[in-house]
């Protein structure tokens, strides 16, 4: 069988990406341009800055993509875009770029959903993975807990009610001084505190054992610091993070592996740049193991945005005869197939 | 030469296909501002009406801004799209410049005016006596200011662009019969004049790689004007102190 290529394209946030796969499996090149040291000194990604950020540099980013996979444009079969969810400006500039590459090089093009994406990088580590799965995606932007029943294919069976648990991590990260990106430096910060120092409020939706609510365990950090703060008690920054970490870990572990559980599923993966967290990952294997569920995780790599895992979820489309035409549009709000906003 | 122009740098959505000095179509709608959605498919509708392969291009004409930062980087990102698969230069052409360059042998000052917001213009002035000459290139100004500074100056003033629709008044009460508005035919921006300089400036080798090419904004962010002030009061404070 000839062996099927497809070029992904990423500029959902605050990555420029692109990526060469083979046979929706194999990364041949994967190019992330970073852009947090200049959202940094604003304390967050600013959208429009990102735009700026991906515009000047979203052609050296296919350019090496392609070089790395000793690739040109005639040698692939398709071209994937992420065209949503996301910053809007921000996926403009990869949709607009990524259709007129597919136009003048006379190539499908296919739309992509970013989380989809994220759930497909676990195809990339787990060459027997195959669907159906449960899986956990968390990120900045999302919370979801869904049964990814078929490729493109989601059932959502719960979703968070306010903040997403990446969002959560940021503002705490603001309120104790960490500053961003809120993730990784609270996940540093808790290695060196106590976990039990604090007891945050395990947030839980009353009658929807599958939702998430990290709004409460946010207020709950914000209120302890300024009852410290007034009581001149002193607030150990590593214990706050580990405390707050802590009781994130326990209710999506808690959520995951229950409805796991509940719906006899014996697959779960986790998806999105929260499932890079150390803690997240070594609690969710415990869980797993005892509840003899096989756990999946990708490579730090590709947890944060990049773009093979949009390569990956193009394949699949591909195959199945799926293409966008040319007026494919950014769609912030993109929910995933199956799913009622 | 062929050269293929964009312009979306405001509600206008226009693409062209030239050859030499001719114009072979023009596809320009100023309806909404779907530019992601319609310029493509407009691109391709022309190139196929006109059985033109796009291969036989050696340019791609950008309308570079000043305009809408969303509008310009869609057009921005198609340029460089096109750009990186033909392998051919990029033609970054100021969106004023192009606008002006509607009103050929115009003797009189052109002064392209996009509302810009904040009681300002992007604007750039120009005449076709003898040749095309700019002026002033492509700024962002207080209309205010701009009236006074043209008010100063002899002579007439062709006005064109979607500020007149908003300034119109004001430039009339001002300038009074100094004052003159371009009709429908040149009055915004449309991919053909983007084109034709473009076309010049490839003769002239003005060109930049796709890679390289990204819109000129004129403006920097909000984010990056509020940080410049916060850190200009507390260098300010520092002093004080």
């Amino acid at each position: 069988m000839k062996d099927i290529l497809v070029l992904g394209i990423e500029s959902s946030c605050d990555e420029t990406a692109a990526s060469v796969v083979k046979n929706g499996r194999e990364v041949l090149s994967n190019v992330i341009s970073s852009q947090i040291a200049l959202h940094t000194q604003y304390g967050g990604v600013v959208p429009e800055l990102a735009s700026r950020k991906h515009i000047e540099n979203i052609n050296t980013v296919i350019e090496q993509a392609l070089s790395e996979a000793g690739m040109t444009l005639s040698d692939l079969d398709a071209v994937g875009v992420t065209y949503g969810p996301g910053l809007v400006g921000a996926l403009l500039v990869g949709v607009a770029e990524a259709k007129a590459v597919a136009y003048a090089a006379k190539k499908p093009l296919i739309g992509v959903n970013h989380i989809e994406g994220h759930v497909c990088a676990n195809l990339i580590e787990h060459a027997d993975l195959e669907p159906p799965f449960l899986c956990l995606i968390v990120s900045g932007g999302h919370t979801h807990l869904a049964r990814m029943r078929d490729y493109g294919d989601f059932e959502i069976l719960g979703r968070t009610r306010d903040d997403a648990a990446g969002e959560a991590f940021d503002k705490v990260a603001r309120a104790i001084g960490l500053g961003y990106p809120g993730g990784p430096k609270i996940e540093k910060a808790a290695e060196r505190g106590n976990p039990h120092a604090i007891e945050f409020p395990r947030g839980k939706v009353d009658g929807s054992p599958h939702d998430f609510s990290f709004s409460g365990m946010k207020s709950a950090v914000l209120n302890y610091l300024n009852h410290a703060s007034m009581t001149g008690e002193t607030v150990r920054q590593e214990d706050v993070a580990a405390s707050f970490q802590a009781a994130v870990v326990d209710v999506l572990v808690s959520r995951a592996v229950g409805a796991a559980v509940e719906l006899g599923q014996d697959k779960l993966v986790l998806a999105g740049g929260v499932a890079s967290n150390g803690a997240l990952r070594r609690a969710m294997a415990e869980a797993c193991l005892q509840a003899g569920i096989t756990l999946c995780y990708p490579s730090p790599v590709y947890c944060t945005d990049n773009a093979a895992m949009i390569a990956v979820a193009a394949h699949y489309h591909y195959i199945r005869g799926e293409r966008a035409d040319w007026s494919l549009n950014a769609v912030p709000n993109l929910p995933l197939k199956g799913e009622i906003l | 030469m062929k050269i293929v122009g964009i312009e979306s740098s405001s509600l206008v959505a226009s693409v062209a296909v030239l050859e030499d000095e001719t114009l072979i179509a023009e596809y320009t709608v100023n309806y909404k501002k779907t530019h992601s959605q319609t310029l493509l498919p407009m691109l391709d509708e022309i190139l196929t009406m006109t059985e033109q392969d796009l291969a036989s291009v050696d340019g791609i004409a950008v309308s570079e801004g000043p305009g809408s930062f969303t509008g310009l980087r869609i057009g921005s990102a198609t340029a460089k799209g096109l750009g990186l698969v033909l392998q051919k230069p990029l033609l970054a052409v100021p969106t004023v410049d192009a606008m002006a360059y509607q009103l050929f042998g115009c003797a009189h000052r052109i002064c392209p005016i996009m509302d810009a917001r904040r009681q300002q213009v992007y604007t750039g002035l120009y005449t076709f006596e003898e040749e095309f000459q700019v002026l002033q290139p492509a700024r962002a100004v207080a209309l205010t200011e701009l009236l006074e500074e043209l008010s100063d100056k002899e002579g007439k003033t062709v006005f064109l662009g979607d500020g007149v629709p908003v300034f119109q008044k004001e430039i009339r009460e001002t300038l009074g019969e100094h004052a003159l508005f371009a009709p429908a035919p040149c009055g915004r921006q449309r991919a053909a004049a983007v084109a034709a300089l473009g076309l010049s400036y490839l003769r002239t080798g003005r060109t930049q790689t796709a890679a390289e090419h990204a819109p000129n904004y004129i403006r920097v962010s909000q984010a990056e004007r509020e940080l410049a002030r916060k850190r200009a009061a507390a260098a300010q404070g520092e002093r004080h102190e």
